[in-house]
């Protein structure tokens, strides 16, 4: 009967979705190349591009930042994807005492706010001598993205058989040969949606890295706000922007994967 | 025991313990043992047991917990938090769902929609937050569409709704998100269900309110509220968007924990850590009523991880 009313009201949801999705990326992009975005103008009546060679130019701290985020964000999803294998196998493919206390500890850090712990964790990494250090940060990382990829990668190993490396093993082959032409084949869009997954935690981080980096451990995002509070709207923008695109970029890789896994 | 029923085969040969135990304590100790550190090291400090802290004693005291309530800052961020992340589930809820509902079921555009409705999902609230200023701000982009449409004359005629008492700003950054998350997770729902039953009610002659209140909202209610749930355990504890868009004071109880941690006065310490606690405390409630909820609507019989 009435078709008029609902297709309305569905391309009403339509552009109230993509209001959602694009108006804070279109807005950040456009203060980024904005010079002067005085009031009343709806759009900037002077556009530049200083805000984004100051960017590529990586002063301010800029590019110790991006190297930072980037090196931190490489190595927290390497060592997920290698802590997380051999946990997540344990507790997709076997049973034994205790599995649910060993589920919770797992659990737990998605589930209560990093806050708090993070708070006590610098003080316990001042005694340590891990405080306002790379490796303390990549620490507190790997707390927020361990459980993430463990519970990808116990997805990936329930779906798969481990009869076939039984076979493998009776025609002869070795450990290793098992685990590169068997197992690895098997579960590496798993392994490779975990490490997806562990690379965007540590790279969103903000107040983890800032609480037991001390502001010592510049990342993207702390760079990006210290420019916000310092008044350089166009930088921040700019910032901004480079903060979120591998973020979108490793959405659109991973959402193929989330089918796969 | 629902936690291990349909994983393991009977094909499979479970290793000795020790193995076991050795495949599992790497990730254990850098998770539980990290976290559990910095949790114990909270609860220390909370209780005044800390030698590099003024204040600090050898016999735990709870005076820090009890003079949170007494602390007028602390009680005016308590009110500010529980009405943010309430309002803040109840917007996205509604939304959300009205969304869905509008989006309808074709299955033909579903892919596209879908992408549009995961895009929010891979932008930090850092970014959003910033979008939200430049949108909300009494000169930002909304109040200048309020000048040329001629409802107010200057920036001043607009609302405050950024660094505003009530966390309207905060409010409409979480909305900004957490709407297409509800919207993402009820379509699906929708998508799962298919039409025969809004078909049958409607041929049983039931209204559309009738529809959504009786045939509906009970299919998305389980989905819906576990996300809910989510969405305000997140919000409570979450920094970053009050950070930016919220004031000084009342400031979100996360914020006031943080400046309390971040403050020079070390004698601050121990109310930080017995604010974060509390926090922590709040969040682990409404997380334990989720993972009921969860297992509840679930159903037992299935093999769930947890």
């Amino acid at each position: 009967m009435a078709s008029a009313r609902p297709a309305a009201s569905r391309a009403l949801a339509v552009v109230a979705v993509a209001a959602c999705a694009l108006v804070p990326l279109a807005i950040v992009l456009v203060s980024s190349v904005a010079s002067r975005w005085y009031w009343p103008a709806l759009i900037p009546s002077e556009w530049t591009t200083r805000a984004w060679r100051y960017v590529v130019s990586g002063s301010g701290g800029i590019a110790t930042a991006l190297v930072t985020s980037g090196g931190l964000a490489l190595v927290v999803a390497a060592a997920s994807v290698a802590l997380s294998l051999p946990a997540a196998r344990a507790l997709a493919l076997h049973t034994f005492a205790g599995k649910r206390v060993v589920l919770f500890a797992l659990l737990l850090p998605m589930l209560a706010p990093p806050l708090a712990a993070a708070m006590g964790l610098h003080s316990v990494f001042l005694r340590a001598g891990l405080a306002d250090s790379f490796a303390g940060v990549v620490l507190v990382h790997l707390v927020a993205a361990v459980p993430y990829a463990t519970f990808v990668l116990a997805g990936t190993f329930a779906g798969f058989d481990p009869e076939l490396e039984a076979q493998a093993r009776t025609l002869g082959a070795r450990r290793w040969s098992v685990w590169t032409r068997i197992t690895l084949p098997a579960i590496a869009p798993g392994v490779a949606l975990a490490a997806i997954l562990a690379f965007v935690v540590s790279w969103s981080q903000y107040v983890l890295t800032l609480l037991v980096g001390g502001g010592r451990v510049l990342t993207v995002p702390l760079v990006l706000v210290a420019f916000q509070r310092g008044g350089d709207e166009g930088v921040a923008a700019a910032l901004s922007v480079v903060f979120v695109a591998p973020l979108l970029l490793l959405f659109a890789l991973a959402a193929p994967l989330f089918e796969d896994a | 025991m629902p936690i291990s029923a349909g994983i393991a085969g009977d094909a499979v040969m479970t290793p000795a313990q020790p193995r076991l135990a050795a495949m599992l304590l790497p990730a254990l100790l850098v998770v539980g043992g990290v976290f559990g550190l910095g949790i114990l090291e909270v609860l220390r400090q909370s209780v005044g047991m800390s030698a590099s802290v003024p204040g600090g004693s050898a016999s735990p005291t709870l005076s820090h917990y009890l003079s949170l309530f007494h602390d007028r800052e602390i009680r005016a961020a308590l009110g500010l938090t529980l009405w943010v992340a309430s309002i803040s589930t109840a917007l996205s809820v509604v939304c959300g769902v009205g969304l869905a509902l509008g989006l309808g079921r074709s299955r033909r555009s579903l892919r596209g929609v879908h992408t549009l409705l995961q895009a929010p999902l891979a932008l930090p609230h850092l970014v959003v937050a910033l979008a939200a200023m430049t949108l909300l701000a009494q000169s930002g982009l909304l109040a200048r569409a309020a000048f040329a449409i001629g409802l107010i004359d200057m920036p001043s005629g607009f609302p405050v709704l950024v660094n505003d008492r009530a966390g309207v700003g905060i409010i409409i950054a979480y909305a900004l998100k957490e709407v297409p998350f509800i919207a993402l997770v009820a379509t699906t729902l929708l998508a799962r269900r298919g039409e025969e039953y809004d078909e049958l009610a409607r041929t049983l002659g039931a209204s559309p309110w009738q529809r959504l209140r009786y045939v509906t909202w009970p299919f998305l209610a389980p989905g819906v509220g576990a996300a809910a749930l989510m969405i305000f355990a997140y919000v409570f504890s979450a920094f970053e968007t009050p950070f930016l868009l919220g004031q000084p004071f009342p400031a979100m109880l996360p914020v006031v924990a943080q400046q309390r941690f971040m403050s020079p006065d070390l004698a601050d310490r121990p109310a930080a850590m017995a604010c974060a606690l509390l926090l922590t405390a709040i969040a682990a409630i409404v997380v334990r009523v989720y993972l009921t909820a969860a297992g509840l609507a679930a159903g037992r019989d299935r093999p769930v991880l947890f």
